[in-house]
């Protein structure tokens, strides 16, 4: 599929895999200070998939698409140094407590701007964890979406997707233009390259290079511009985003404490074993 | 998430190195690339930031692509079908990732897709694929052939091969045959130039050629035909897409199981002349030669990492007599002279990769431009530490990579013995290292001149000028007097006027030089950052009491007792 436009879905989040007792906040909320703030690993599994098409096809341009605080720049900087092509970012205040309706909102709009063929993203980000976000955007576009990919590849036009799902795998055919979200399954994300990343190092956004006020980039490169679009560059209805656009409402948030005293002895007999297989069938542990 | 470069201070320590501003410069031509390349550095800084940032990728290849693999690569090994080889599939992986990362090709210049870094950063990442997969680390260090590729073959050579290496060709030296190990100017395979199809053709049988059947071969020939020395042999360039060798059989080795080591057989292979014919052996080789030293000082010092952390881990989990191993004075000596040692092997090895750097850059200036008498004497000065220190890093880091390796064995006791821990296959793998690419016993040959030259004594008396913390005073004049001691020993060798005497005596006067040298690096290191006080107050007795008891065999020795030792 020679020619064709991929936008892939990335977000920056929290890394929520090695969280630490003060990893929240007294209110409930996330401390993102303490938490590094990483690609979405499921992000990364797109985006993989995105640079083997670029890989086996000609033309192929592959954009990230992400929306966040002017800090998620990186994000794109880090697609740069894996091969993607370039990237935008949404920032504006108004998308500030968005929820996954807001989100996929602002982001179908952006994807309808961009018009690609192919959107991919990751099945689901490790800090909501609500896999809508994908399927929304879909949605919204009025595309067809196949969702847990792990692997995909073009015959006759169409797009041949391997889904990884609790049972089993399936492969389904779907044309273009296809929302697809990726599992974390599929292949992992290739490395930075050394020549990209010494090339993107310095590429910024306007909002970045305004606060970094710093000459140098400016006059020791050939400044390379990160695209950073606004409410009005995708023509958002304002009360479509933010907080007002958001229906979900956090009512209250409990910290789970596990107490030891929680814990069960086992012998190794058959029946423990049974009725430990029977318990957790039964609160759907597994199953 | 591991990264075996962010997880070791000494290399970012000696990435720091004052000198380096000088090396970059040099590399860098004075940053001209900026604004003709875009990945070219604008300055120092920015340049100094490449490095860190592209050793932060192949640190976090290494812990979580390669060394992962290096158990299955081990137990796999390649295969030969039909007079080629296929590679293990981890090595394979290991392969296209460091490819993907544009890491193959770091020194060439810009204008052959290279990333245009000094020997710095470049034996970094040898050090860091070597700690990951030994075996690995010597098919992604070939590409060192690219470098006598840059530095002797005609353009023409330059443009057709070196931007392969960028996009994942790989490289092999073939020197050796059944008859020609260290002695390599008994070689044999023949080249001779064929009329009527333009070409050198060449024929003969090469063996202990690791990754014999690479893309891109260097081929050391007898070009001259009724020759029998170095003199006759020639370099030529090998392309594995042209046809004409074929892998006859790969050793069943001891370690490095995932490097392919083949006999190849050349039938009318046609090949490329680099340079000028006779030129092979006695400039090319030798150069091909420094820079796979300097590669297995890399390697040496990269599986002694290995091997200490393996050593250092088990001591720190397994329990005896009710408490862990680590806090009997017999197994944290092991483990402190172990981390002491690596230390000093790797300051010396940066301090000869930066007289490497010296003398490359300036050298590689003075193809386009005249130098001035004080570029010539900077060159001049750094070729020869060059040549001098190269054996010195081969010989201590591969002996010292054995010990380490050995000692790490000893501290899992009988599970280190098991096939079920890492430190078993370290230990297999350090054993090649001072043996190929030149014996210890060889390293010493080389080496010895530095000491009859007085060579290691200026460079020696060079370091004591530097100026020390006044609590450490009393260690610069420790060194001091082992210098003194070793250079009476040196005077009272060479008074006997008897060569094979020199040769007896060499291993151990080399060796007490680079005690003092270590000490020195060590020193100078401590000055630059506290953190290595206490290594070089650890390191400085043991190179006295080493020191002590060669001189007093020294000192005690008669020229008629050589005579007991000789074998009938």
């Amino acid at each position: 599929m020679n020619g064709i436009k991929i936008v892939v879905l990335a977000k920056q989040v929290p890394d929520t895999r090695n969280v630490g007792p003060d990893a929240m906040k007294a209110d409930g909320t996330v401390n993102r200070s303490v938490l590094p703030a990483i690609f979405n690993p499921e992000d990364l599994n797109a985006l993989e998939q995105a640079l083997r098409i670029k890989d086996s096809y000609e033309g192929v341009t592959v954009t990230l698409l992400t929306m966040g605080p002017v800090r998620a720049a990186e994000i794109i900087r880090e697609g740069l140094y894996r091969g993607a092509d370039d990237g935008v970012l949404l920032t504006d205040r108004a998308f500030a407590g968005s929820d996954t309706l807001a989100t996929s909102y602002a982001l179908a709009l952006a994807v309808r701007r961009l018009a690609p063929d192919l959107v991919l993203g990751g099945r689901q980000a490790i800090d909501g964890d609500t896999a809508q976000v994908g399927p929304q955007v879909a949605e919204k576009l009025g595309w067809p979406q196949v969702t847990y990919a792990e692997e995909m590849h073009f015959e006759g036009g169409r797009l041949i997707i391997r889904r990884r799902l609790e049972r089993g795998v399936e492969t389904v055919s779907a044309p273009l233009p296809l929302v697809v979200t990726v599992n974390g399954t599929a292949p992992a994300c290739r490395y930075r390259n050394a020549r990209l990343l010494m090339k993107y190092k310095y590429a910024r956004t306007d909002t970045e290079l305004q606060a970094e006020s710093s000459d140098y980039i400016a006059a020791g490169r050939p400044a390379v511009r990160l695209t950073e679009w606004g409410v009005e560059a995708i023509s958002a209805d304002p009360e479509q985003l933010g907080i007002s656009g958001s229906p979900t409402k956090v009512k209250e948030i409990e910290n789970v404490i596990l107490q030891a005293k929680e814990s069960k002895r086992l012998t190794a007999s058959d029946r423990d074993i049974e009725s430990l297989v029977r318990e957790l069938l039964e609160n759907h542990t597994i199953g | 998430m591991a990264n075996f470069y962010t997880d070791n201070r000494d290399l970012r320590f000696h990435l720091k190195h004052p000198a380096m501003e000088k090396i970059v410069r040099l590399k860098e031509m004075d940053y001209r690339d900026r604004g003709q390349y875009d990945y070219a550095p604008c300055d120092f800084e920015d340049a100094m930031d490449n490095y860190d940032r592209v050793l932060e990728i192949i640190g976090s290849i290494c812990s979580e692509v390669i060394a992962p693999n290096a158990v299955d690569v081990d137990l796999e090994g390649p295969t030969v079908a039909d007079g080629h080889v296929t590679y293990a599939r981890g090595t394979l992986e290991n392969h296209e990732a460091l490819t993907r990362a544009g890491v193959i090709g770091m020194n060439f210049p810009r204008k052959y897709d290279g990333l245009n870094f000094p020997m710095v950063p470049y034996v970094m990442a040898a050090e860091l694929v070597s700690r990951a997969d030994a075996g690995f680390a010597n098919i992604w260090g070939l590409q060192d052939c690219g470098e006598t590729i840059l530095e002797f073959a005609s353009e023409e050579i330059r443009d057709e091969f070196l931007p392969r290496f960028n996009k994942g060709a790989t490289a092999a030296m073939d020197l050796t045959e059944p008859d020609a190990g260290s002695d390599l100017q008994a070689v044999q395979l023949k080249a001779h130039y064929d009329e009527s199809k333009g070409t050198w053709l060449l024929n003969g049988v090469k063996r202990f050629i690791t990754n014999g059947d690479a893309g891109i071969s260097l081929v050391l020939a007898r070009s001259e035909e009724g020759t029998s020395d170095g003199r006759g042999l020639s370099l030529f360039v090998y392309d594995k897409a042209d046809g004409g060798a074929r892998v006859r059989r790969i050793e069943n080795k001891m370690g490095i199981k995932g490097s392919p080591t083949c006999e190849l057989v050349f039938r009318n292979a046609p090949a490329k002349l680099i340079g000028e014919r006779r030129l092979g052996l006695i400039k090319y080789v030798m150069s091909l030669m420094n820079g796979a030293r300097l590669g297995v000082g890399a390697q040496s010092v990269g599986i002694a990492q290995a091997a200490y952390e393996e050593a250092k881990k088990y001591a720190s989990e397994r329990k005896q007599f009710g408490k862990t191993i680590d806090q009997f004075p017999a197994v944290y000596e092991m483990l402190t002279v172990m981390r002491v040692r690596l230390e000093a092997m790797r300051s010396l090895l940066y301090e000869t990769a930066r007289f490497v750097d010296t003398y490359k850059g300036w050298s590689f200036i003075s193809g386009e431009r005249t130098l001035t008498k004080e570029e010539r004497d900077d060159l001049k000065v750094n070729t020869r530490l060059a040549d001098i220190y190269t054996p010195l890093v081969k010989l201590i880091s591969s002996e010292w990579c054995n010990s380490i390796a050995y000692d790490a064995l000893q501290i899992h006791g009988g599970a280190g013995f098991i096939k079920d821990f890492p430190v078993e296959r370290l230990y297999r793998d350090a054993r090649i290292t001072s043996i190929y690419e030149g014996t210890s016993q060889l390293q010493v040959v080389a080496a010895i001149r530095g000491v009859t030259t007085g060579g290691y004594l200026a460079q020696i008396r060079e370091y004591d000028k530097m100026e020390v913390r006044p609590e450490m005073e009393y260690l610069k004049k420790k060194l001091a007097g082992l210098t003194d001691d070793f250079e009476k020993r040196v005077a009272q060798v060479m008074a006997a006027g008897n060569n094979e005497l020199t040769d007896f005596h060499a291993r151990r006067l080399v060796e007490m030089a680079a005690n003092i040298i270590m000490g020195y690096l060590l020193l100078q290191d401590a000055q630059r950052d506290q953190v290595y006080a206490s290594s070089v107050e650890l390191f400085i007795p043991m190179a006295i009491s080493e020191n002590r008891m060669k001189s007093d065999f020294i000192a005690a020795f008669e020229e008629k007792e050589l005579g007991l030792y000789k074998v009938s």
